[in-house]
C-alpha cells in the first residue's frame, strides 16, 4: 500500500493552489458579509420611507453622530466597553453549545452590585482597590445568578434557553427592587443608587471622554478568543459544544464544564454591568435597562463567534446605537429602530447564505 | 473501459455513469468512472478504504453533484439534484453512516419525507413493514426511539426504509458490516429475490466472500479510478476462489490464496497470572427498548483475548459502556489489576489504563468538524507533551499526528481536514490509532475492523494480537464469527443482556458458538 506517493509529488503545487483558494475564501466571506449588510440598509431605508422619514438623512445622522463627529466617536468607543464584555461571555457560551440568553439579568445585577459597593468601598480604601473589589463582587453575583440554569442543565438536562430567559426577567426585576428598596440613595428624590464621584471612576483615555473600560473590554474578548482557540480548556469546551456525546466518551466532566461555562459567561456579563457603572454611569437609576445583552447576540453570530471579528461587529453596533439614538431624537424615529435594522441584517444574511448554498449546488448540477 | 459497451446496451441500464469525476480539496475522489447498473443484477462495488465508493453512490443518491461527466437514468442524461429527487427517480440508498433522526421513533423516521400536507399513514406503514420484515427475517421495533437502538439495529431500519419506498434501484453501502453471518446470508437471499423481481442493486462490501456469493457483476475502484470489471458471463464461469483471487489481484495487485483464512492464534496465556480485568455480577437496568445486563461475570488475564459473540443489540453496547464508565451499573464490580473501578469516572478509568474503542465512530468517537490531528488526541486533551500548562503545542500535535497517519495508513488530504470528510474506513483507522497508543492495560474493542478494507482488517487484527501479546487484556466484541475465531482465546456468547456460555477457541468452537447463539446448550 503505497498510496501517499501521488500527493507528495505535487505538494508544492497543491500548497500554491490552496493559498489561492484561502484568499478566494476570505474574499467570498467578505462579500457574503458586506453584501447582505448593504441590502439590509436598503430594505431598512424603504421602511423609513414608508413611515415618512428620509432614509438618507437618517443614515447621514447615524454616520455623523456615531462615527464622524469627534464627540460621537468618543461616545461610540465608550459604549463598546460593556458590549465587548457581553460579547466575550456569549462567545464562551455559544462555542460550548450553551445558549445563555440571560445576559441582561446578569448584566443588571452586576451593575447594581457594582453601583452599591463602589461608592462605599472608595471611602474606606484606595480607589483602585475599591474598584477592583466592586468588579469582583459584580462578577460573583452574576455567577451565582447563573447557577440555577447551569445546575438544571448540567444535572437535569433542562433546556437553558428557557431557564436563562426566565432568570433574566427575574434578574431585571430583582435589580429594580434592590435599587428602590435596598440601595436607594437617601439624599435624592429620584429612585437611584448612590453616585460614584467622577474622580473615582475608571480613568478616561488621554484627553478624551473615552473610558479606559474600553481597554478592559478589548483585553477580555481577546483573552477569551485565545483561550477558546489555543488552550486545552477551550478545546474541551468546544468538544462539548460540537459533540456532547464525544465529550462524554472522551471522559470529559461535562456537568462540571457546563457549570463552569455558565459561570464564566455570566461573570463576564456581570463585569459588563460593572464596567458601565464604574466607568461611565456612576449610578443605577430605577427601571434602567439598556438591553445590551440581547443586542449583542446578533453581533456575535455575525462574527461567527470569532473574538476579533466580534470586535468589528461590536464597533458597528455601537455606531448604530449611538448614531441611531441621536438620529431618532432628531427625526422622530423610535429609538429601537436600530434593533430593527440589526435584525434585518441578520435575516438578509441568513437568506444570502441559503441562496449561496443553492447556487453552489445548482452550478454543479 | 465500458464506454463502448454501455452505449450499445444503454437501453438496458436503469442508471449509468459516464466519465464521472468528483474532486475534493486535495484529492480526486472519482476519476472519470463509467458504471452501468442494470435491472436483475447485483452490482458489487469493491475498493480499498478511500477508493471513492461512497462518493460515487453519494452522486447517485443526490447528495453530491459530479464535477464532470453525466448520469443517465433510463438512458436519458439526468442531473440528480437532491436526495428527494433521487427517491422520486426510484433510487433508494442505505448510507454507510446512519442517517436516522435519533430523537424520533423508528416509525416516524420511516414516515419522514412524505408530503407535509398529508397525515402520516401509520397503518399502511405497519402492514408494509410487517411484510418486508417477514421476508427479511428481522424484527424491527417500530415504536422504539432510534437513539435507543444499537447501530446494527439502526442499519436494519435503514435497509427497511429504502425498501418501504419501492425503489427500482437499491444501494447498500457496507450494510452487512454489523450483521451476524446468518443475517448476512438472509440479506443475500433477499437481494437475490429482489433482483429476480427486476430490481437493480448496488452492493458495497469489504468482504470478498460476500461479493463472490451475492454478486452478478463486480466493479473495482482504486484511487478513484475504475480498474476492472467482471461482467456476469465471466462471473458465472468462475468459481468463488477464482473470483476472489481475481479481485484481490485487481485491488492489491498481488496474489494470495484465501486472504481471510488466518490460522487460529497459538498464543501462550500465562494461566497462573492474576487477571487484569475482573467483572463480577455486573448488572445494568434495561430501558424500554434496549436490554439491560444481568449478572455478567468474566475474567481476562494478561495476554488474553476474550471474544463476545452475539447478534447486535443484545447488550454488547451496554456492556462496553458500563465497563468504560459511560453507563451506570446497578450492581456488580469491575476490577482493573485487582482495584475496584466501578465507581470511577470515564476519564479516571482511562488514566488507569482502560481503553474503549467505540463502534459509533461519528456519533461519539470523533468530533466531525475538528481536524484529523485533534481527533487523535480527543481523549488526552491537556496532557503533555501536546499541551503545556494548558496551552496547545501545535508542533508536537502535528508531528505525532503525522506519525500516526503514516503508521496506520490513514488516507487524508491533510492533517487539517475535518475528520468527517474522510472515508469511513479511514475514520476507523484514526480511532484505532488513538486507542492503541501507549499506556493501555485493558482494551475493549467494539467491532474494531468494521468498515476497514481487507488489507487494513488484516493489519488491524495483527495489531490487536500484538497488543495482547504485550501482556494486555483484550475484550473483543464482534458480530463477525471469523474475526472472533481468528483472534480469541475464549469466546463468550451474549444474548438478551446475559452471557449464555463461554467456549474455548478449539476446533469445534464454531459449532458450539453457533449452538449457543440460537439458544441451545453448547
Ligand atoms: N465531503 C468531502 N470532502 C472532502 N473530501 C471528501 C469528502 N467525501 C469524501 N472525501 C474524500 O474522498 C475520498 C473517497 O472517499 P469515499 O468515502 O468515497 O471512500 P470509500 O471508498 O467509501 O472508502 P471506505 O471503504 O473507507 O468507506 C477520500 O479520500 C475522502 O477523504
Ligand atoms: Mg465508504
Amino acid at each position: 500500500m503505497s498510496i501517499d506517493t501521488a500527493p507528495t509529488t505535487s505538494a508544492a503545487a497543491l500548497d500554491a493552489t490552496s493559498a489561492a483558494a484561502t484568499r478566494r475564501d476570505i474574499l467570498h466571506r467578505l462579500l457574503m458579509t458586506l453584501g447582505p449588510i448593504l441590502i439590509a440598509l436598503v430594505i431598512a431605508g424603504c421602511i423609513l420611507l414608508a413611515v415618512g422619514v428620509d432614509p438618507l438623512a437618517y443614515y447621514g445622522f447615524v454616520l455623523e453622530k456615531g462615527l464622524f463627529s469627534p464627540l460621537g466617536i468618543q461616545q461610540t468607543l465608550t459604549r463598546m466597553a460593556p458590549l465587548l464584555f457581553l460579547a466575550a461571555g456569549l462567545i464562551v457560551a455559544f462555542r460550548a453549545g450553551m445558549w445563555n440568553l440571560g445576559g441582561d439579568g446578569q448584566f443588571l445585577l452586576g451593575a447594581v452590585t457594582a453601583a452599591a459597593s463602589a461608592p462605599v468601598l472608595v471611602q474606606i480604601m484606595p480607589s483602585w482597590l475599591a474598584l477592583t473589589f466592586s468588579f469582583l463582587i459584580a462578577m460573583a453575583v452574576a455567577m451565582i445568578w447563573s447557577l440555577v440554569p447551569a445546575l438544571l442543565r448540567a444535572y437535569q438536562g433542562v433546556n437553558e434557553i428557557i431557564t436563562t430567559l426566565m432568570m433574566t426577567f427575574l434578574g431585571t426585576s430583582l435589580a429594580n427592587v434592590l435599587v428602590k428598596l435596598v440601595f436607594r440613595d437617601p439624599s435624592t428624590t429620584v429612585p437611584q443608587t448612590r453616585t460614584l464621584p467622577v474622580e473615582d471612576r475608571l480613568p478616561r483615555l488621554f484627553e478624551t471622554t473615552i473610558t479606559s473600560g474600553l481597554l478592559l473590554g478589548l483585553a477580555a474578548i481577546i483573552i477569551v478568543h485565545l483561550v477558546m482557540t489555543r488552550t486545552a480548556f477551550g478545546l474541551k469546551l468546544r468538544i462539548v459544544g460540537a459533540n456532547p456525546r464525544a465529550a462524554v466518551h472522551a471522559g470529559l466532566g461535562v456537568s462540571g464544564l457546563t457549570v463552569t461555562v455558565f459561570a464564566i459567561s455570566a461573570g463576564l456579563a456581570g463585569l459588563a454591568g460593572a464596567v458601565d457603572i464604574i466607568g461611565v454611569q456612576g449610578n443605577v437609576r430605577a427601571d434602567w435597562n439598556p438591553a445590551y445583552g440581547l443586542a449583542v447576540i446578533p453581533a456575535v453570530f455575525l462574527a461567527r463567534m470569532n473574538g476579533f471579528a466580534a470586535i468589528g461587529f461590536v464597533f458597528l453596533l455601537s455606531v448604530l446605537s449611538i448614531g441611531g439614538e441621536s438620529a431618532a431624537r432628531r427625526l422622530g424615529v423610535p429609538n429601537h429602530f436600530t434593533l430593527v435594522l440589526v435584525s434585518i441584517v441578520l435575516i438578509v444574511l441568513a437568506l444570502a447564505e441559503y441562496v449561496d448554498h443553492r447556487y453552489n449546488q445548482s452550478r454543479k448540477a | 473501459m465500458s464506454g463502448s459497451s454501455s452505449s450499445s446496451v444503454a437501453g438496458r441500464d436503469i442508471v449509468a455513469l459516464e466519465g464521472v469525476t468528483k474532486r475534493f480539496p486535495g484529492i480526486v475522489a472519482n476519476d472519470s468512472v463509467d458504471l452501468s447498473i442494470r435491472p436483475g443484477e447485483v452490482h458489487v462495488l469493491l475498493g480499498e478504504n478511500g477508493a471513492g465508493k461512497s462518493t460515487l453512490i453519494g452522486m447517485l443518491s443526490g447528495l453530491q453533484q459530479p464535477d464532470e461527466g453525466r448520469i443517465l437514468v433510463d438512458g436519458k442524461p439526468t442531473p440528480i439534484t437532491s436526495p428527494r429527487h433521487a427517491l422520486a427517480l426510484g433510487i433508494g440508498t442505505v448510507f454507510q453512516h446512519m442517517m436516522l433522526v435519533p430523537t424520533l421513533t423508528v416509525a416516524e423516521n420511516l414516515l419522514l419525507g412524505g408530503p407535509w400536507w398529508q397525515r402520516p399513514r401509520t397503518e399502511e406503514l405497519e402492514a408494509r413493514v410487517a411484510e418486508i420484515t417477514r421476508s427479511l427475517g428481522i424484527t424491527v421495533k417500530l415504536h422504539a426511539k432510534v437513539s435507543e437502538l444499537s447501530l446494527g439495529e439502526q442499519q436494519q431500519v435503514e435497509i427497511l426504509r429504502a425498501m418501504v419506498r419501492n425503489s427500482r434501484l437499491l444501494i447498500l453501502d457496507e450494510s452487512t458490516s454489523m450483521l451476524t453471518p446468518k443475517g448476512i446470508d438472509e440479506l443475500g437471499a433477499l437481494m437475490r429475490r429482489l433482483v429476480e423481481q427486476g430490481l437493480a442493486i448496488v452492493f458495497i462490501t469489504h468482504k470478498l466472500k460476500e461479493a463472490a456469493a451475492f454478486g452478478d457483476r463486480i466493479s473495482v475502484l482504486k484511487l478513484g479510478r475504475k480498474v476492472g470489471e467482471i461482467p456476469p458471463e465471466r462471473f458465472r464461469a468462475l468459481g468463488e476462489q477464482a473470483i476472489i483471487s481475481e479481485i484481490v489481484e485487481l485491488m492489491f495487485g498481488k496474489q494470495k490464496d484465501d486472504p481471510e483464512a488466518v490460522e487460529r492464534p497459538v498464543r501462550t496465556v500465562r494461566a497462573e497470572a492474576a487477571p487484569l480485568l475482573q467483572v463480577a455480577d455486573l448488572a445494568v437496568a434495561p430501558t424500554d427498548n434496549a436490554p439491560g445486563l444481568s449478572s455478567i461475570s468474566f475474567d481476562i488475564r494478561p495476554g488474553e483475548i476474550l471474544g463476545i459473540a452475539g447478534i447486535d443489540g443484545n447488550g454488547q453496547k451496554q456492556l462496553a459502556e458500563a465497563l468504560a464508565g459511560q453507563r451506570a451499573a446497578t450492581s456488580g464490580s469491575v476490577r482493573l489489576e485487582g482495584i475496584a473501578i466501578e465507581a470511577l469516572s470515564v476519564g479516571e478509568r482511562r488514566r488507569r489504563g482502560l481503553r474503549y474503542l467505540t463502534d459509533d465512530r461519528l456519533g461519539e468517537g470523533t468530533v466531525g468538524t475538528f481536524p484529523v490531528s485533534i481527533n487523535f488526541f480527543l481523549k488526552q486533551v491537556g496532557a503533555a507533551p501536546f499541551w503545556r500548562h494548558g496551552v496547545e503545542q501545535r508542533g508536537e500535535i502535528d508531528e505525532r499526528a503525522a506519525q500516526l497517519v503514516r503508521e496506520y495508513d490513514v488516507r487524508t488530504p491533510s492533517l487539517k481536514t475535518p475528520v468527517a470528510r474522510l472515508s469511513g474506513g479511514n475514520i476507523q483507522k484514526v480511532l484505532l490509532a488513538r486507542e492503541l497508543a501507549e499506556g493501555a492495560k485493558v482494551v475493549i474493542f467494539n467491532k474494531p475492523t468494521y468498515g476497514l478494507d481487507l488489507a487494513n482488517t488484516l493489519a488491524s487484527r495483527q495489531r490487536i494480537r500484538d497488543t495482547a501479546a504485550r501482556g494486555l487484556a483484550v475484550l473483543l466484541i464482534s458480530t463477525d464469527l471469523e474475526e472472533l475465531l481468528s483472534m480469541c482465546d475464549r469466546v463468550a456468547v451474549i444474548a438478551n443482556g446475559a452471557i449464555v456460555g463461554t467456549v474455548e477457541n478449539t476446533d469445534d468452537a464454531r459449532t458450539r458458538i453457533g449452538r449457543l447463539m440460537i439458544g441451545l446448550a453448547a
